[in-house]
Protein backbone atom coordinates (compact mmCIF):
# COMPACT_ATOMS: atom_id res chain seq x y z
CA UNK A 1 0.00 0.00 0.00
CA UNK A 2 1.44 3.49 -1.23
CA UNK A 3 0.41 5.35 1.85
CA UNK A 4 -0.68 3.37 4.92
CA UNK A 5 -1.59 6.21 6.83
CA UNK A 6 -4.47 7.70 4.81
CA UNK A 7 -5.51 3.58 4.25
CA UNK A 8 -6.02 3.27 7.64
CA UNK A 9 -8.87 5.18 7.76
CA UNK A 10 -9.80 4.86 4.64
CA UNK A 11 -10.60 0.42 5.87
CA UNK A 12 -12.28 1.72 8.76
CA UNK A 13 -14.43 4.17 7.12
CA UNK A 14 -15.73 1.13 5.02
CA UNK A 15 -15.77 -0.96 7.63
CA UNK A 16 -18.36 1.39 9.94
CA UNK A 17 -20.26 2.07 6.90
CA UNK A 18 -20.49 -1.09 5.65
CA UNK A 19 -20.33 -3.45 8.25
CA UNK A 20 -21.43 -1.96 11.56
CA UNK A 21 -24.70 -1.04 13.04
CA UNK A 22 -26.98 0.17 10.62
CA UNK A 23 -30.76 -0.32 9.89
CA UNK A 24 -30.15 -0.97 6.44
CA UNK A 25 -28.81 -4.45 6.13
CA UNK A 26 -25.08 -5.34 5.01
CA UNK A 27 -26.53 -7.08 1.83
CA UNK A 28 -28.32 -3.54 1.65
CA UNK A 29 -25.00 -1.17 2.20
CA UNK A 30 -23.08 -3.32 -0.76
CA UNK A 31 -25.63 -2.36 -2.89
CA UNK A 32 -25.34 0.73 -2.63
CA UNK A 33 -21.92 0.70 -2.89
CA UNK A 34 -22.00 -1.72 -6.26
CA UNK A 35 -24.73 0.57 -7.99
CA UNK A 36 -22.66 3.91 -7.04
CA UNK A 37 -19.73 2.00 -8.75
CA UNK A 38 -20.83 0.52 -11.01
CA UNK A 39 -22.55 4.57 -12.55
CA UNK A 40 -18.94 6.11 -11.51
CA UNK A 41 -17.81 3.57 -14.05
CA UNK A 42 -15.42 1.81 -11.45
CA UNK A 43 -14.66 -1.57 -12.37
CA UNK A 44 -13.10 -2.72 -9.89
CA UNK A 45 -15.38 -1.17 -7.15
CA UNK A 46 -18.72 -2.33 -8.38
CA UNK A 47 -17.10 -5.76 -9.39
CA UNK A 48 -16.14 -6.54 -5.75
CA UNK A 49 -18.83 -4.70 -3.93
CA UNK A 50 -21.48 -6.40 -6.69
CA UNK A 51 -19.33 -9.71 -5.10
CA UNK A 52 -20.17 -8.71 -1.18
CA UNK A 53 -23.81 -7.56 -1.91
CA UNK A 54 -24.18 -11.30 -4.20
CA UNK A 55 -22.53 -13.61 -1.29
CA UNK A 56 -24.91 -11.65 1.75
CA UNK A 57 -28.05 -11.57 -0.67
CA UNK A 58 -27.42 -15.69 -0.49
CA UNK A 59 -30.64 -17.02 -2.43
CA UNK A 60 -31.99 -13.45 -3.57
CA UNK A 61 -28.37 -12.80 -5.39
CA UNK A 62 -29.94 -12.25 -8.25
CA UNK A 63 -30.98 -8.99 -7.46
CA UNK A 64 -27.60 -7.47 -7.64
CA UNK A 65 -27.38 -8.06 -11.33
CA UNK A 66 -30.90 -6.96 -11.89
CA UNK A 67 -30.45 -3.37 -9.85
CA UNK A 68 -26.79 -2.90 -12.22
CA UNK A 69 -29.26 -3.59 -14.93
CA UNK A 70 -32.37 -1.52 -14.48
CA UNK A 71 -33.18 -0.75 -10.77
CA UNK A 72 -36.46 0.79 -11.55
CA UNK A 73 -37.68 -2.84 -12.84
CA UNK A 74 -35.32 -4.94 -10.34
CA UNK A 75 -37.48 -6.80 -7.47
CA UNK A 76 -35.53 -4.66 -4.63
CA UNK A 77 -38.45 -3.25 -2.60
CA UNK A 78 -39.20 -0.17 -3.21
CA UNK A 79 -37.69 1.63 -0.08
CA UNK A 80 -34.39 0.31 -1.53
CA UNK A 81 -35.42 1.89 -4.59
CA UNK A 82 -36.04 4.93 -3.08
CA UNK A 83 -32.92 5.38 -1.42
CA UNK A 84 -31.08 4.02 -4.33
CA UNK A 85 -32.79 7.23 -6.00
CA UNK A 86 -31.23 8.94 -3.58
CA UNK A 87 -27.88 7.30 -3.84
CA UNK A 88 -27.85 8.27 -7.62
CA UNK A 89 -28.43 11.79 -7.00
CA UNK A 90 -25.31 11.76 -4.99
CA UNK A 91 -23.51 10.59 -7.38
CA UNK A 92 -24.49 12.77 -9.53
CA UNK A 93 -23.74 15.72 -7.11
CA UNK A 94 -24.91 16.62 -3.32
CA UNK A 95 -27.32 19.51 -4.96
CA UNK A 96 -29.10 17.21 -6.70
CA UNK A 97 -30.67 15.74 -3.83
CA UNK A 98 -34.10 17.26 -3.67
CA UNK A 99 -36.88 17.48 -1.04
CA UNK A 100 -39.27 15.15 -3.12
CA UNK A 101 -36.19 11.96 -3.40
CA UNK A 102 -36.33 12.51 0.70
CA UNK A 103 -40.20 12.34 0.92
CA UNK A 104 -40.33 9.47 -1.15
CA UNK A 105 -38.14 7.54 0.46
CA UNK A 106 -40.28 8.52 4.16
CA UNK A 107 -43.09 7.61 2.62
CA UNK A 108 -41.76 4.24 1.98
CA UNK A 109 -40.82 4.06 5.56
CA UNK A 110 -37.25 4.74 5.25
CA UNK A 111 -35.84 6.85 8.74
CA UNK A 112 -33.20 9.68 8.94
CA UNK A 113 -30.43 6.89 9.66
CA UNK A 114 -31.06 5.11 6.62
CA UNK A 115 -31.14 8.12 4.42
CA UNK A 116 -27.70 9.13 6.23
CA UNK A 117 -26.27 5.77 5.82
CA UNK A 118 -27.51 6.06 1.63
CA UNK A 119 -25.98 9.50 1.51
CA UNK A 120 -22.76 8.98 3.05
CA UNK A 121 -22.24 5.08 1.38
CA UNK A 122 -22.98 7.13 -2.21
CA UNK A 123 -20.29 10.06 -1.11
CA UNK A 124 -17.86 8.08 0.22
CA UNK A 125 -17.75 5.52 -3.47
CA UNK A 126 -17.64 9.09 -4.92
CA UNK A 127 -14.39 9.09 -3.06
CA UNK A 128 -13.27 5.27 -3.33
CA UNK A 129 -14.07 5.67 -6.99
CA UNK A 130 -11.84 8.66 -7.81
CA UNK A 131 -9.37 7.81 -6.11
CA UNK A 132 -9.25 3.89 -7.34
CA UNK A 133 -8.93 4.82 -11.13
CA UNK A 134 -7.61 8.87 -10.63
CA UNK A 135 -4.23 6.14 -9.65
CA UNK A 136 -4.69 3.98 -12.86
CA UNK A 137 -4.72 1.28 -10.23
CA UNK A 138 -4.74 -2.67 -11.41
CA UNK A 139 -7.94 -3.79 -12.27
CA UNK A 140 -8.43 -7.63 -12.74
CA UNK A 141 -10.63 -9.11 -15.42
CA UNK A 142 -11.78 -12.50 -13.98
CA UNK A 143 -14.91 -12.43 -12.51
CA UNK A 144 -13.53 -15.66 -10.64
CA UNK A 145 -11.34 -13.19 -8.69
CA UNK A 146 -14.03 -10.80 -7.78
CA UNK A 147 -16.16 -13.94 -6.69
CA UNK A 148 -13.44 -14.86 -4.30
CA UNK A 149 -13.06 -10.99 -2.87
CA UNK A 150 -16.76 -10.70 -2.38
CA UNK A 151 -16.27 -13.54 0.12
CA UNK A 152 -13.31 -12.09 1.97
CA UNK A 153 -14.93 -8.49 2.07
CA UNK A 154 -17.60 -10.03 3.78
CA UNK A 155 -15.79 -11.21 6.43
CA UNK A 156 -14.77 -6.89 7.38
CA UNK A 157 -12.92 -4.34 5.61
CA UNK A 158 -8.95 -4.95 7.93
CA UNK A 159 -6.24 -3.27 6.26
CA UNK A 160 -3.91 -6.04 5.16
CA UNK A 161 -0.62 -6.14 7.01
CA UNK A 162 2.08 -3.88 5.90
CA UNK A 163 5.21 -5.45 4.61
CA UNK A 164 8.17 -3.99 5.16
CA UNK A 165 10.71 -3.86 2.01
CA UNK B 1 -33.54 23.23 6.02
CA UNK B 2 -31.44 19.92 6.22
CA UNK B 3 -32.99 16.78 4.18
CA UNK B 4 -32.90 14.62 8.16
CA UNK B 5 -33.29 15.74 11.33
CA UNK B 6 -29.67 15.75 12.86
CA UNK B 7 -30.79 16.62 16.19
CA UNK B 8 -28.08 20.06 16.47
CA UNK B 9 -27.85 23.38 14.37
CA UNK B 10 -24.23 23.28 14.05
CA UNK B 11 -23.01 24.13 10.18
CA UNK B 12 -22.14 22.18 7.48
CA UNK B 13 -20.19 19.56 7.92
CA UNK B 14 -20.29 19.69 11.49
CA UNK B 15 -24.06 19.03 11.87
CA UNK B 16 -22.99 15.72 10.02
CA UNK B 17 -20.49 14.68 11.79
CA UNK B 18 -22.32 15.44 15.37
CA UNK B 19 -24.84 13.62 13.82
CA UNK B 20 -22.96 10.62 13.53
CA UNK B 21 -19.68 10.69 15.68
CA UNK B 22 -19.08 6.94 14.43
CA UNK B 23 -18.03 7.91 11.09
CA UNK B 24 -16.60 11.45 12.14
CA UNK B 25 -13.87 9.36 13.42
CA UNK B 26 -11.98 7.97 10.38
CA UNK B 27 -13.80 11.39 8.46
CA UNK B 28 -11.84 13.64 10.62
CA UNK B 29 -8.57 11.92 10.60
CA UNK B 30 -8.74 11.46 7.26
CA UNK B 31 -9.01 14.95 6.55
CA UNK B 32 -6.08 16.40 9.15
CA UNK B 33 -3.49 13.40 7.68
CA UNK B 34 -4.79 14.92 4.02
CA UNK B 35 -4.66 18.81 5.19
CA UNK B 36 -2.72 18.94 7.92
CA UNK B 37 0.67 17.45 6.69
CA UNK B 38 3.66 19.63 5.77
CA UNK B 39 5.31 17.01 3.92
CA UNK B 40 5.68 17.25 0.08
CA UNK B 41 2.97 19.55 -0.18
CA UNK B 42 2.19 22.79 2.14
CA UNK B 43 -0.98 23.32 4.35
CA UNK B 44 -1.29 25.87 2.24
CA UNK B 45 -1.17 24.26 -1.25
CA UNK B 46 -3.33 21.34 0.12
CA UNK B 47 -6.44 24.04 1.13
CA UNK B 48 -6.35 25.09 -1.96
CA UNK B 49 -6.70 21.91 -3.43
CA UNK B 50 -10.02 21.14 -1.35
CA UNK B 51 -10.84 25.15 -2.02
CA UNK B 52 -10.63 24.05 -5.30
CA UNK B 53 -12.32 21.11 -5.94
CA UNK B 54 -15.35 21.90 -3.59
CA UNK B 55 -15.52 25.32 -5.62
CA UNK B 56 -16.33 22.80 -9.02
CA UNK B 57 -18.40 20.46 -7.49
CA UNK B 58 -20.24 24.06 -6.11
CA UNK B 59 -20.55 23.62 -1.98
CA UNK B 60 -20.46 26.78 -0.87
CA UNK B 61 -20.27 25.72 2.24
CA UNK B 62 -16.81 23.53 1.87
CA UNK B 63 -15.44 26.32 -0.70
CA UNK B 64 -15.54 29.11 1.36
CA UNK B 65 -14.83 27.36 4.61
CA UNK B 66 -11.49 26.13 3.03
CA UNK B 67 -10.93 28.95 1.24
CA UNK B 68 -10.68 30.94 4.18
CA UNK B 69 -8.66 28.08 5.93
CA UNK B 70 -6.12 28.17 2.57
CA UNK B 71 -6.01 32.41 3.19
CA UNK B 72 -4.94 32.09 6.68
CA UNK B 73 -2.18 29.72 6.16
CA UNK B 74 -1.65 32.32 2.80
CA UNK B 75 -1.11 35.56 5.35
CA UNK B 76 -4.10 36.65 4.36
CA UNK B 77 -4.07 36.76 1.02
CA UNK B 78 -7.52 36.33 -0.39
CA UNK B 79 -7.02 37.42 -3.83
CA UNK B 80 -4.73 34.36 -4.50
CA UNK B 81 -7.55 31.58 -3.41
CA UNK B 82 -10.35 33.97 -5.72
CA UNK B 83 -7.62 33.67 -8.30
CA UNK B 84 -7.38 29.61 -7.92
CA UNK B 85 -11.10 29.26 -7.72
CA UNK B 86 -12.19 31.45 -10.59
CA UNK B 87 -8.86 30.43 -13.27
CA UNK B 88 -5.78 28.66 -11.79
CA UNK B 89 -3.91 29.14 -14.67
CA UNK B 90 -3.42 33.15 -13.79
CA UNK B 91 -2.69 32.23 -10.09
CA UNK B 92 0.62 33.44 -9.10
CA UNK B 93 1.14 29.68 -7.85
CA UNK B 94 3.98 27.87 -8.91
CA UNK B 95 3.62 25.71 -12.31
CA UNK B 96 3.75 22.56 -9.80
CA UNK B 97 0.85 23.28 -8.07
CA UNK B 98 -0.79 24.72 -11.37
CA UNK B 99 -0.45 20.76 -12.92
CA UNK B 100 -1.52 19.18 -9.22
CA UNK B 101 -5.15 21.53 -9.80
CA UNK B 102 -5.23 20.46 -13.38
CA UNK B 103 -5.02 16.70 -11.90
CA UNK B 104 -7.50 17.52 -9.25
CA UNK B 105 -9.95 19.13 -11.81
CA UNK B 106 -9.86 16.07 -13.60
CA UNK B 107 -10.52 13.89 -10.68
CA UNK B 108 -13.26 15.51 -9.50
CA UNK B 109 -15.09 14.95 -12.95
CA UNK B 110 -13.95 11.13 -12.34
CA UNK B 111 -11.37 8.87 -11.71
CA UNK B 112 -10.74 7.93 -15.76
CA UNK B 113 -10.19 11.41 -16.45
CA UNK B 114 -7.05 11.62 -15.40
CA UNK B 115 -4.42 10.59 -18.03
CA UNK B 116 -0.88 9.59 -18.31
CA UNK B 117 -0.70 13.32 -19.77
CA UNK B 118 -1.58 14.83 -16.89
CA UNK B 119 0.61 13.26 -14.47
CA UNK B 120 3.84 13.58 -16.85
CA UNK B 121 3.55 17.50 -16.90
CA UNK B 122 2.87 17.47 -12.86
CA UNK B 123 6.38 15.23 -13.00
CA UNK B 124 7.71 17.40 -15.10
CA UNK B 125 7.03 20.48 -12.85
CA UNK B 126 8.60 18.88 -9.74
CA UNK B 127 5.98 16.90 -8.26
CA UNK B 128 6.60 13.35 -6.77
CA UNK B 129 4.78 10.31 -6.63
CA UNK B 130 3.60 11.52 -3.42
CA UNK B 131 2.48 14.53 -4.35
CA UNK B 132 0.34 13.25 -7.04
CA UNK B 133 -1.40 10.77 -4.80
CA UNK B 134 -2.31 13.32 -2.19
CA UNK B 135 -3.80 15.58 -5.03
CA UNK B 136 -5.66 12.91 -6.17
CA UNK B 137 -7.12 11.23 -2.48
CA UNK B 138 -7.42 15.29 -1.44
CA UNK B 139 -9.79 15.51 -4.56
CA UNK B 140 -11.62 12.31 -3.94
CA UNK B 141 -12.06 13.11 -0.45
CA UNK B 142 -13.85 16.44 -1.29
CA UNK B 143 -15.80 14.64 -3.62
CA UNK B 144 -17.10 12.61 -0.63
CA UNK B 145 -17.22 15.64 1.73
CA UNK B 146 -19.66 18.16 -0.56
CA UNK B 147 -21.35 15.54 -1.74
CA UNK B 148 -22.33 14.58 2.14
CA UNK B 149 -22.77 18.33 3.19
CA UNK B 150 -25.02 18.78 0.22
CA UNK B 151 -26.78 15.47 0.07
CA UNK B 152 -28.25 16.21 3.46
CA UNK B 153 -28.73 19.89 2.73
CA UNK B 154 -26.66 21.03 5.37
CA UNK B 155 -27.14 24.69 7.14
CA UNK B 156 -25.03 26.64 5.07
CA UNK B 157 -24.12 30.02 7.05
CA UNK B 158 -24.54 32.93 5.27
CA UNK B 159 -22.95 35.33 7.61
CA UNK B 160 -19.61 35.30 5.56
CA UNK B 161 -17.91 36.41 8.85
CA UNK B 162 -18.25 33.30 10.39
CA UNK B 163 -16.03 31.50 7.87
CA UNK B 164 -12.47 33.31 9.10
CA UNK B 165 -13.89 32.47 12.82
CA UNK B 166 -14.11 28.72 11.76
CA UNK B 167 -11.14 28.82 9.94
CA UNK B 168 -9.32 30.23 12.63
CA UNK B 169 -9.89 27.34 14.75
CA UNK B 170 -9.43 24.80 12.16
CA UNK B 171 -5.95 25.88 11.14
CA UNK B 172 -5.50 26.23 15.09
CA UNK B 173 -6.12 22.97 16.80
CA UNK B 174 -6.69 21.03 12.99
CA UNK B 175 -9.81 18.72 12.42
CA UNK B 176 -10.45 16.81 15.55
CA UNK B 177 -13.55 16.15 17.21
CA UNK B 178 -13.73 19.52 19.12
CA UNK B 179 -15.54 21.02 15.82
CA UNK B 180 -18.58 19.83 16.77
CA UNK B 181 -18.03 19.01 20.47
CA UNK B 182 -17.24 21.98 21.87
CA UNK B 183 -19.35 25.79 21.44
CA UNK B 184 -18.97 27.35 18.05
CA UNK B 185 -16.32 30.10 17.76
CA UNK B 186 -17.65 33.56 17.84
CA UNK B 187 -16.79 36.94 17.04
CA UNK B 188 -15.36 38.49 20.43
CA UNK B 189 -16.09 42.44 20.65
Amino acid sequence: MFRPETGKHLYELAQILLRSESPLTQAERELIAAYVSYRNDCTFCWSSHAAASRCLYGDEKNIVDEVLKDMQRSNVSDKMKALLTIAGKVQILGTEVKPEHIKAARELGANDREIHDTVLIAASFSMYNRYVDGLATLTPTDPAVYEEMGKRMVKGYIMPPQTTT
Amino acid sequence: MPHIDLKNDLPGIRSALAFSPQTAEPLGQLAEILLRSNEGLTRAERELIATYVSYLNDCFYCHHSHGEIACIYLDGNSQLVEQVRKDFNKAAISEKLKSLLAIAAKVQQGGKFVTETHIEKAKQNGATDRDIHDTILIAAAFCMFNRYVDGLATNTPKDMSSYPLRAKQVAERGYGNHMYTEKQPTQTI
